[in-house]
């Protein structure tokens, strides 16, 4: 593996860094806080920018008109991106365009024309609907949404919970029972209209991410067409397992370009601040604790990008994608934490961004597959399958 | 956390008496109790929520009575009431800047 970042690499994150500098720092001057949105006549601007920088739609795959980049690069890239306040769950907010639903990708032609197409164009929005009051972390088991077939329909009656843009949706995967007794292999992926009649959200669960919710789902004998399994009857775990692992990689990116900016404020402020006569700097209390951090930002970004080579080189890659996931969000919240430390009362301060990086930072450790999980995949890759 | 808004009514007076410069959401009414305006206070407004709600106040003179939550998750608290407000009322109680809401269905 080449240490080194290629030309193309080097240029294309410099692109991203001036981009995020120039452009989107300034905005966060004016911006609330907590806010996860820009005025959208700067986000139309931003996003004819990105546009002409080639990056629009980064995990879009070519043939769907998405640049052709690897995802070493995009990895790249995502570190760059989330290096602002919003930028843990909102990388520039989002003006970089996203894939949607990946899992799209492989659904019939007439799904993709009705939700894949649409959702490219920005016409339609779509949700992810898996965990469940019952548990997220063990979906395979915990779900208890249950999809009965009639005729040509499949009745669905149950909820979800921790559902993110459920409520501003078009569209959503739902994945439901359809086996009681086959585990994992009995549930089952819907595409369902939010439209249709018996779909519910029934609220909104605020947690630390103030400007962000969750939702809860409820589904009353809601009628959905079998043309509206994506992929094969009771093989709906898979699609979702797929889309775990391959979201730890840019999960783990986001917490690692937090890190970075944090350290870099925290590099540029001790110097300058002083304490009984002397800078900060001089402490060996504080330059440990920015020792800490470059250590915990380098091995991080080093497994991430591991991760994410093994990946775009078609090898397997779930331990790899468990350990960056495990590591980065774990190093980021000790890096953001000891910055908050050394800025003292400024660290907790909507002043800067650290309480806000530091309530995020906190949900990382949980979302994507709690890291007890994330400890499990990794155990069970080391010692075989058969682990439980 | 009730999705409704369920403390007290108070007047104006009354409510800027109390309020402080908190991170919260509040709901103005008039005499019969019909919300005319809901709104919050962030992180960057300098008074918090007594600044906030003396604005909305001058700027809805027919409001006569004042309620509020302090939350540091006003940006999702506002747009819970925004929404449970449009479940309820079919449309919003007044202009808002441009943020794209999300459709609730309380039971």
């Amino acid at each position: 593996m080449d240490l080194n970042l290629t030309e193309e690499q080097d240029m294309i994150v410099g692109m991203v860094r001036r981009y995020v500098r120039e452009e989107i720092l300034p905005l966060e001057l004016d911006l609330d806080p907590d806010a996860d949105e820009l005025q959208p006549e700067d986000r139309e601007r931003l996003v004819e920018k990105t546009k002409e920088m080639g990056l629009y739609g980064l995990d879009i795959p070519p043939t769907y008109g998405g640049p052709d980049i690897d995802l070493v690069t995009r990895t790249l890239i995502a570190i760059e991106m989330s290096q602002h306040r919003a930028g843990l769950y909102a990388p520039c907010y989002g003006t970089f365009g996203g894939a949607g639903l990946a899992q799209l990708f492989e659904a019939t032609d007439e799904q993709k024309e009705k939700y894949l197409y649409p959702t490219l164009r920005g016409e339609k929005r779509g949700f992810f609907g898996l965990s469940e009051p019952s548990g997220g972390s063990d979906p395979a088991r915990a779900i208890q949404t249950k999809a009965v077939q009639d005729g040509d329909d499949w009745i669905i009656n149950g909820g979800k919970l921790w559902i993110s843009g459920a409520d501003k949706a078009d569209y959503g995967l739902v994945f439901a029972r359809t086996d009681a007794d086959k585990g994992r292999n009995g549930v089952t992926c819907f595409v369902v209209d939010t439209d249709t009649p018996g779909f519910h959200v029934r609220r909104i669960v605020h947690t630390l991410r103030s400007a962000h919710y969750a939702t809860e789902l409820q589904f009353e004998d809601m009628r959905v067409p079998a043309g509206n399994i994506l992929g094969e009857l009771n093989r709906g775990f898979a699609i979702a397992n797929d889309r775990l692992t391959r979201q730890r990689i840019p999960y783990a990116a986001g917490c690692i370009g937090v890190a970075i900016k944090a350290q870099e404020m925290a590099l540029e402020y001790v110097p300058q601040r002083e304490t009984f006569g002397a800078p900060l700097s001089t402490r060996q209390a504080i330059q440990w604790m920015l020792v800490d951090n470059e250590i915990d930002i380098r091995q991080a970004t080093w497994i991430t990008l591991d991760a994410a080579n093994k990946a775009n080189q078609g090898q397997p890659f779930r331990k790899e994608a468990a350990m960056a996931k495990l590591v980065a969000t774990e190093a980021g919240g000790r890096v953001v934490d000891r910055c908050m430390q050394m800025f003292g009362g400024l660290g907790v301060a909507k002043d800067l961004p650290f309480e806000r990086w530091y309530r995020e930072m906190r949900i990382r450790r949980i979302g994507e597959g709690p890291n007890e999980v994330q400890r499990h995949v990794i155990a069970r890759e080391l010692l075989g399958a058969s682990l439980r | 956390m009730a999705i409704r808004m369920t403390k007290p009514w108070m007047s104006a007076d009354e409510a800027l008496s109390r309020l402080h410069g908190h991170l919260g959401v509040f709901q103005l009414a008039d005499a019969d109790g019909n919300v005319l305006f809901i709104g919050f206070a962030g992180g960057r407004d300098i008074y918090g929520l007594k600044g906030v709600v003396a604005d909305a106040l001058a700027s809805h003179p027919e409001a006569t009575q004042v309620r509020y939550e302090l939350t540091t998750s006003y940006h999702t608290r506002y747009r819970e009431l925004l929404m449970v407000h449009v479940a309820d009322h079919g449309e919003l109680p007044m202009e808002i800047p441009p943020i794209r809401l999300g459709k609730l269905s309380p039971a």
